[in-house]
């Protein structure tokens, strides 16, 4: 086996073995089992290091294993299998070190830590497969792996959430499938490739393969919370904030993203499904929902379910630029992928920390809390104004090139949507950020605070630095976005060999 | 007498033999030492026809008609393996899980023969062995059911009993129609005998055999039998028999249904798998709503018994659904028996046969609880298990062959497995309170339990395996 073929692997490994190792320890070997996590997310960046270089040099990277005659596990490392995994791969580090902090002391970390492990394993997997066997086999281990980490509390809240979740994501799954195996008895395989391979079929199955790319894209739309599939999503916002990290940026609904793109993109081919008359439609759903979330996300006054449905606006912005016909839009969609990431994880992570430090919950109880928590409330305000897209952050770049997308497909409307949506978040952060910046507390007491001051650190480190982190790359990855190694640059590349390489 | 055909049959004999004079502790060390050795054998064999292709042996040099042949071909190899593996794995927890008394002073020897008869039923080369080898599987089946010695499982065991008489006898009337026509029960000489217009007798004949065997194979409607046996005999016996008994008659019909019956079937093409999706749905509705944990995983076998029969209006030159049909076999078979077992170890902890009694396993039986998760995402057809491979099959068959309404009963079969596999997993992580007693549980338990959970899952990387071996003297 050469080393090509290994590479993929050994990305999967570096976050398995150590799932594996972990869900054996005893709850008290803390020092083992932070090193093991750590050692799993430095050792899976470093992999990615080399798979980025290999594949800008124009490497490439597969792995193929027979399962059935004529169905293969393909793992390749391509461009695009590379900016969902380094995404992952990133935040997974940040949210590990997040969740350390944030359970520290709490039961049962052996378990949620495997699990963890796991769930960014799928993650991986989605990310990586070459076909779309691959995608459901790991799609499905995702759904599985996820479960633990929504229910973990154990209280009745979390069963009820963790229920509704599995609900939506097994009935979406099957539907998935039934997509899948039918194109797979049309296509006699299903491997991804730029440009599409439901094109060689040609119009004569256009009705068979219309009625695919609904499944495909119900199935898909559950995890990336497209309406009216969305609702498991501000349920599942029980889960302790690190899930939801993972829930909301590293995986889960990524995973139902990229998925979308992939079937856009290398199963149909973004010009055979233009033919079919099929991303008008997807357009329109995305633009549904991002309205649709913006606008319940007004009326939320539990934090995490504002963010919650936030995200449900905020993930559709994929799904919109991947309808757009043309490689504008394109960028836009998947850098936005990139960029959402990294905002939302930041919001969760604040939010996470005003309910570990004080005990806040809801939006009316955060008055003043940028003076007893200014950094975390920083954090919190640049990641807020990036999903505004305000200038000089992640957010402003992603809408610059959805907006030049929109107008490159002459379809005006997205613009105005984008616009609407932009104003809507506004409304929803604003007031966030003024009660706690500007407003007096009318008491001193808060809910429930579980961490004093110390000194000038308004709670833990491991708490604080994540999102200190993230929201500086937020920020980044706005006022860099030209350079050469930023995800904009990564995405450019992408969309380059999709149009370019699969004129036939 | 060095042939791996012959010692798989004698030596489940001759340990049963001997485990009934030894007593139940020594007679478990045997019979464990027996099975590892028979597995052995099963691997042997396995490789013999990889390389050979399909073996046939002559007991005693007489051969057929006057003497007895053993036939085997990859499908016998594939039901051989499954038999023997998990037979090992489940004699080494009923090791640790009787408490020593009557009901393991039963237990070796029946197993023994329990074991021997399902051995000589796949190894079976005409259709009278085949009967005796069905009465053998079926009283030892029974025995083991009765064992426990309380009323119901006696109610049960009588009810069992009942139909497994009612089905051999059907299949023996059967055979003794066959032979007055044909003058020949073997297998082989058969095939070419048997043509599209046969005589009555041999229409009566078929219609016979098909009725007795779906009785015994508690096909819905004749699952009547299964839920109160399997859910109330000790969690091992349950085990065997919903992993492996219920196997047998399905491997006999298939065996007969591609072989000497096969200008027949065509006339009963869609019996087995109408009844078949009827199972799926009503056996899948009974495991929701069922409060007691073993016959929630019993009724869970009349459903997954019945993706077995879908596959028959859909066998085909392509061979997918007959690879459908066995894979699902195998992995039904693997994850049943670990979730009889992890259901015997939650029993056990919580001193309750009840769905309730679950909570809080994940907090203290997290192994167990882990198998019986992995087991059930096999029973639901999820990746990466072998029963996702099963179900891939299934439904590309089904869509091969435009019966769009079979590939729906599977994708709605996986969803209601969901509903009742998932309505134990979320009572697990209930938190129950501080003083609630947890009886200890044997550390062998939990990991027999684990191994065969974790084998039904790793088998959807060894599908090409199991093809493979299936190719061999493929009965096309």
């Amino acid at each position: 086996m050469s080393l090509n073929e290994l590479l993929p692997l050994a990305v999967l490994a570096s976050s398995l073995l150590p799932g594996l190792v972990i869900f054996t320890l005893p709850e008290s070997s803390v020092g083992l089992r932070t090193t093991l996590n750590l050692f799993g997310a430095v050792a899976k960046l470093a992999l990615i290091g080399v798979l980025l270089a290999g594949v800008a040099a124009g490497q490439s990277y597969v792995f193929r294993y027979a399962v059935l005659p004529g169905i293969d596990l393909v793992f390749k490392a391509d461009a695009l299998a590379l900016l969902f995994v380094g995404l992952s791969a990133v935040l997974w580090l940040f949210t590990t070190l997040y969740a350390i902090g944030y359970l520290e002391g709490a039961p049962h970390r052996s378990r949620f830590f495997g699990f963890f492990s796991l769930c960014v394993t799928a993650t991986m997997g989605i990310a990586m497969a070459g076909n779309l066997f691959t995608f459901f086999v790991f799609y499905e281990v995702l759904t599985l792996s996820t479960f633990p980490l929504v229910v973990h509390r154990g209280t009745d809240k979390a069963l009820k959430g963790g229920t509704v979740y599995l609900a939506y994501t097994l009935a979406g799954g099957a539907v998935l499938l039934t997509g899948i195996v039918w194109l797979h008895n049309l296509l006699g395989h299903t491997e991804f490739t730029h440009g599409g391979v439901a094109g060689t079929l040609g119009m004569e199955k256009a009705a068979s393969l219309r009625w695919i790319f609904l499944l495909l894209i119900a199935g898909l739309g559950v995890k990336a919370a497209i309406v009216p599939l969305h609702g498991w999503l501000p349920q599942a916002m029980v889960a302790p904030a690190p899930v939801s990290a993972l829930l909301h940026a590293v995986a889960v609904v990524k995973a139902g993203a990229f998925g979308i793109v992939r079937v856009v993109y290398e199963v149909f081919g973004v010009e055979f499904a233009q033919s079919l008359d099929l991303l008008t439609p997807l357009a329109v759903a995305a633009a549904i929902t991002i309205l649709w979330g913006s606008g319940r996300a007004l009326f939320q006054d539990d934090l995490k379910k504002r963010l919650a449905f936030s995200t449900v606006s905020q993930v559709s912005y994929i799904a919109l630029g991947t309808a757009l016909f043309g490689p504008i839009g394109t960028i836009g969609g998947l850098v936005h992928l990139v960029h959402q990431g990294i905002m939302k994880i930041t919001l969760f992570f604040c939010a996470g920390n005003y309910a570990e430090t004080l005990g806040i919950h809801k939006v009316s109880e955060m008055d003043s809390a940028g003076r007893r928590m200014p950094v975390t409330t920083l954090a919190f305000s640049i990641a807020a104004l990036g999903m505004m897209g305000a200038p000089f952050t992640a957010g402003a770049v992603s809408k610059a090139w959805l907006s030049d997308g929109a107008r490159a497909a002459s379809m005006d409307w997205a613009i105005l949507v984008l616009w609407a949506s932009s104003l809507l978040n506004a409304a929803y952060f604003l007031p966030i950020l003024w009660r706690s910046w500007s407003r007096r507390a009318p008491a001193a007491a808060w809910p429930a605070e579980h961490i004093p001051m110390q000194g000038w650190r308004e709670t833990t480190w491991l708490l604080l630095l994540p999102p200190l982190v993230t929201a500086a790359v937020t920020i980044a990855a706005g006022i860099l976005a030209d350079t050469d190694f930023s995800p904009l640059a990564w995405a450019k590349l992408i969309a380059a060999r999709e149009y370019l390489e699969s004129a036939p | 007498m060095t042939d791996p055909l012959v010692w798989l049959i004698v030596l489940p004999l001759v340990w049963a033999s001997v485990a009934f004079l030894l007593g139940p502790s020594r007679g478990a060390r045997l019979a464990v030492a027996g099975l590892g050795f028979q597995l052995l054998l099963a691997l042997d064999l396995t490789r013999m026809l990889m390389t050979g292709g399909p073996r046939r042996y002559a007991v005693g040099g007489w051969g057929a008609p006057l003497g007895i042949d053993l036939f085997a071909d990859g499908l016998s190899a594939i039901m051989l393996l499954l038999v023997q593996s998990i037979a090992l794995l489940l004699a080494i927890y009923a090791r640790s899980y009787f408490k020593p008394g009557a009901a393991s002073r039963h237990f070796w020897p029946m197993m023994g023969f329990l074991v021997a008869g399902m051995n000589a039923l796949f190894l079976a080369a005409d259709l009278f062995n085949v009967y005796v080898t069905l009465e053998l599987v079926g009283l030892a089946a029974v025995g083991l059911v009765a064992a426990g010695g309380e009323a119901a499982q006696l109610a049960a065991a009588l009810r069992y009993l009942f139909a497994t008489l009612v089905g051999s006898g059907a299949y023996l009337l059967a055979v003794a129609l066959v032979y007055g026509t044909y003058g020949t029960v073997a297998i082989e000489t058969l095939a070419p005998l048997i043509d599209a217009r046969p005589p009555l007798a041999v229409w009566l004949a078929g219609a016979l055999m098909l009725a007795g065997l779906l009785v015994k194979s508690a096909l819905f409607p004749f699952h009547f039998w299964l839920p109160p046996a399997h859910g109330g005999a000790p969690a091992p016996v349950s085990a065997l028999l919903s992993a492996l008994v219920v196997k047998a008659t399905f491997y006999l019909i298939l065996r007969l249904w591609l072989g000497p019956f096969a200008p027949l079937a065509a006339a009963a093409v869609w019996l087995p798998s109408v009844l078949g999706c009827v199972a799926i749905l009503w056996g899948s509705i009974m495991a929701i709503r069922t409060r007691r944990l073993k016959l929630l995983v019993a009724y869970s076998t009349v459903a997954q018994l019945g993706y077995l029969f879908l596959i028959f209006p859909l066998l085909a030159p392509d061979g997918i659904a007959l690879q459908a049909g066995v894979l699902q076999a195998v992995a039904h078979g693997l994850a049943k028996s670990a979730m009889f077992a992890a259901a015997g170890v939650l029993i056990i902890a919580s001193g309750r046969d009840a769905v309730e009694g679950v909570a809080g396993a994940a907090q203290h039986l997290p192994l167990t609880l882990f198998a019986f998760a992995l087991a059930g995402v096999t029973l639901m057809g999820l990746p990466p298990s072998g029963g996702f491979l099963a179900k891939w099959l299934l439904i590309d068959a089904a869509l091969l062959q435009g019966q769009w309404w079979l590939a729906a009963v599977v994708i709605a079969g996986g969803l209601l497995a969901a509903v009742y596999v998932f309505r134990v997993l979320r009572q697990a992580f209930l938190i129950v309170p501080e003083n609630a007693v947890i009886a200890p549980v044997p550390r062998v338990l939990e990991w027999a339990t684990f191994v065969l959970a974790a084998a039904s899952v790793l088998l959807g990387l060894g599908g090409m395996e199991i093809v493979r071996l299936l190719g061999v003297g493929a009965p096309t």
